[in-house]
């Protein structure tokens, strides 16, 4: 199998421009087989462009993606026969059965008889749909749409699979058992490239690139991202006076970034602020205003914590 | 005496024909608090708000907004709510400012220059006043359409999913906007699908196929379960995570990446010589970790089907 070896994907210097607005600006990254790469960002910070780049679906402006070892620009049509793709919109027949769905994909992808019965056994086990092969798709719920998606897109074996929005609004539930069977599929060696904008779904991923607006500000293992903000002191004080104890903190200069969360306050400690120095002096201004609050204690980081501080760099 | 609340539900019931969209949901916001309803998409959220508004009338059990019985045309409860829906259309070709006075004037506000003049001010949009709202940034169009939800100055706040699609810069920002409303003592109810984002909620309710699962501060939520979770990080994580799934005193593994969420079976149970036995298996750090609001949305929803 050509691209065997290597990285899954890999991707140097990329950039689309449409007109004068640059959607994707030289981005860079590898992923490798087994792995599931995501690509975190807002709404149009250039996530679904680069994955139509990656696709063979929309021409680079410059710089150069292969995917399974297949040049993107020069081979389109190779490359779709390499990847998988499931779209936010599922691409499925609402008024045919679960079986006939698979059997039509099947088809596009020029699946011969056997070949399609060993596909589809191991792609309806691993989904879990072997007791919905008859319904009827409009009448499934939104998770079994979702895992016939994936089983279709998987059908023809493909060494990639793009995730475009994979889990947007499904219930939390489905969202894990979901992401289960996307280890299993990686552990199996394809790759999984996935698009999101949960940053909580991202902890679900090995490694993961944040965008803002075409660039990429970031890779790394969601734990070596956090590792990022080492240095940077972020707590939390529980009080039953948040509002009281957010006017105190608004006005402490060892602070930079005072918010009210949930029944408290999270708080950012000003730079070169250290955690006991800062935890010490919250501690006094709130009793000095008589705010009864619980002590204040240090907070672990969020990925949005990473990406806010990331962005804010960029921009300052 | 307990205060009215700004906006309830109790046991409210409504089908659009064969689909149930609310089967017994109740929820109580306080005045002054930001309540969050948290659910997947079709949990029966946006309808919840609409109930509220007196837009669809229930089937069964009650709606209330400030102690009265919403109804589309009650103008006293008009002028008192404010309701951003997920799609709130701005005028595309009216600028920032000319919006912000179309929608002052279908309320009738009384001195709207000041108000419009404020409400740019709090919202940091004076310096785009006069761009049409089309050229804004997402960020900003939700800001201006938040503006013009509090033009009439209302006292009770209906946001349907402020914050799905908007950058993360310019989502901290509105949760900026929001404390400082919660602050001058606006009652808040927002709809969100981000389970991390509810955290940020005095209370919220968990709601799934129309009932609400549970109804708490994220503090006690969490702490509903009273079994330490496990952060695990090791390599390889699969055959961790194999090992662990097969122990009797674990009840459940979760990968997140390079790293396992383990639930031990017992309390108290930290797995000390079940981790350190784990054949093949390089363990460098055990943590204790608070469950995710996500993991509450889990548990309640299987001791739910499990009938508890």
């Amino acid at each position: 199998m050509p691209g065997a070896e290597g990285p899954a994907i890999s991707v140097r210097d990329l950039t689309r421009r449409f007109g004068d607005l640059t959607a994707v600006d030289h981005v860079s990254f590898d992923t490798a087989r087994g792995e599931i790469f995501a690509l975190l960002g807002p709404n149009g910070a250039g996530k679904s462009t680069t994955i139509r780049m990656l696709c063979g679906l929309l021409r680079p402006t410059s710089g150069s993606a292969r995917v399974a070892g297949v040049d993107v620009a020069a081979e389109p049509d190779e490359v779709k026969r390499r990847i998988g793709y499931m779209s936010q919109r599922f691409g499925l027949y609402g008024d045919l059965r679960v079986e006939e769905n698979l059997e039509l994909y099947a088809a596009l992808y020029g699946l011969g008889r056997a070949r399609y019965r060993e596909r589809r056994d191991w792609a309806v086990s691993l989904t879990q749909l072997g007791d919905r092969l008859r319904s009827r798709v409009g009448e499934l719920s939104g998770g079994y749409r979702q895992r016939l998606a994936l089983a279709c897109a998987l059908l023809h074996e493909p060494e990639v699979v793009f995730l475009d929005e994979p889990t947007g609004g499904v219930d939390p539930v489905m969202r894990r058992a979901f992401f289960a069977l996307i280890d299993d599929l990686a552990a199996g060696g394809t790759a999984v490239f996935l698009t999101t904008h949960f940053l909580d779904e991202a902890e679900y991923c090995h490694r993961v690139a944040l965008v803002a607006s075409g660039r990429l500000v970031a890779q790394g293992t969601p734990t070596s991202l956090k590792a990022r903000l080492a240095g940077e002191v972020l707590l939390e004080v529980r009080s039953d006076r948040p509002g009281a104890a957010l006017a105190v903190l608004s006005r402490l200069p060892a602070l930079a970034e005072v918010t009210l969360f949930g029944a408290g306050v999270h708080a950012r400690a000003a730079p070169g602020v250290g955690e006991a120095e800062v935890l010490g002096e919250v501690a006094r201004a709130l009793r000095a205003a008589g705010v009864p609050a619980a002590p204040p204690a240090a907070a672990a980081p969020t990925l949005e914590d990473v990406f806010l501080r990331l962005v804010r760099e960029e921009g300052g | 005496m307990t205060p009215v609340p700004a906006a309830e539900l109790a046991e409210a019931r409504l089908a659009f024909g064969p689909v149930t969209a609310l089967d017994g949901m109740s929820f109580a916001v306080r005045p002054g608090e930001m309540f969050g309803l948290v659910g997947p998409d079709g949990s029966g959220k946006t309808t919840a708000i609409r109930a509220l508004l007196g837009l669809l009338p229930l089937q069964g059990g009650s709606a209330r907004v400030l102690g009265r019985e919403p109804a589309a045309a009650d103008l006293r409860l008009e002028g008192a709510v404010g309701y951003l829906s997920q799609r709130f259309t701005l005028y595309g070709d009216l600028t920032a400012e000319e919006n912000l006075e179309f929608f002052g004037e279908v309320h009738r506000v009384p001195d709207l220059a000041s108000r419009r003049r404020r409400l740019l001010a709090f919202t940091r949009l004076d310096r785009f006043r006069r761009w049409r709202a089309d050229r804004l940034s997402g960020g900003m169009q939700k800001k201006l359409a938040l503006a013009c939800t509090l033009v009439h100055t209302p006292r009770v706040l209906f946001l349907d999913e402020p914050t799905t699609g908007v950058d993360p810069v310019s989502r901290r920002e509105l949760w900026g906007l929001l404390s400082e409303l919660l602050l001058g003592g606006m009652s808040i109810l927002l709809t969100t699908p981000y389970l991390d984002e509810a955290e940020r909620c005095g209370r919220l309710a968990l709601v799934r196929a129309g009932r609400t699962l549970a109804c708490d501060t994220p503090a006690a939520l969490r702490a509903s379960r009273p079994v330490q979770l496990l952060e695990v990080v090791c390599a390889p994580v699969r055959r961790a995570r194999d090992l662990l799934a097969a122990s009797p005193r674990v009840e459940e593994v979760q990968t997140f990446g390079d790293r396992l969420h383990v639930l031990p079976r017992r309390q108290g149970d930290e797995l000390a010589d079940v981790l350190g036995a784990l054949e093949g298996v390089a363990v460098s750090s055990v943590r204790a970790t608070e469950p995710s609001l996500e993991d509450v949305f889990i548990w309640r929803t299987r001791s739910r089907a499990a009938g508890g």
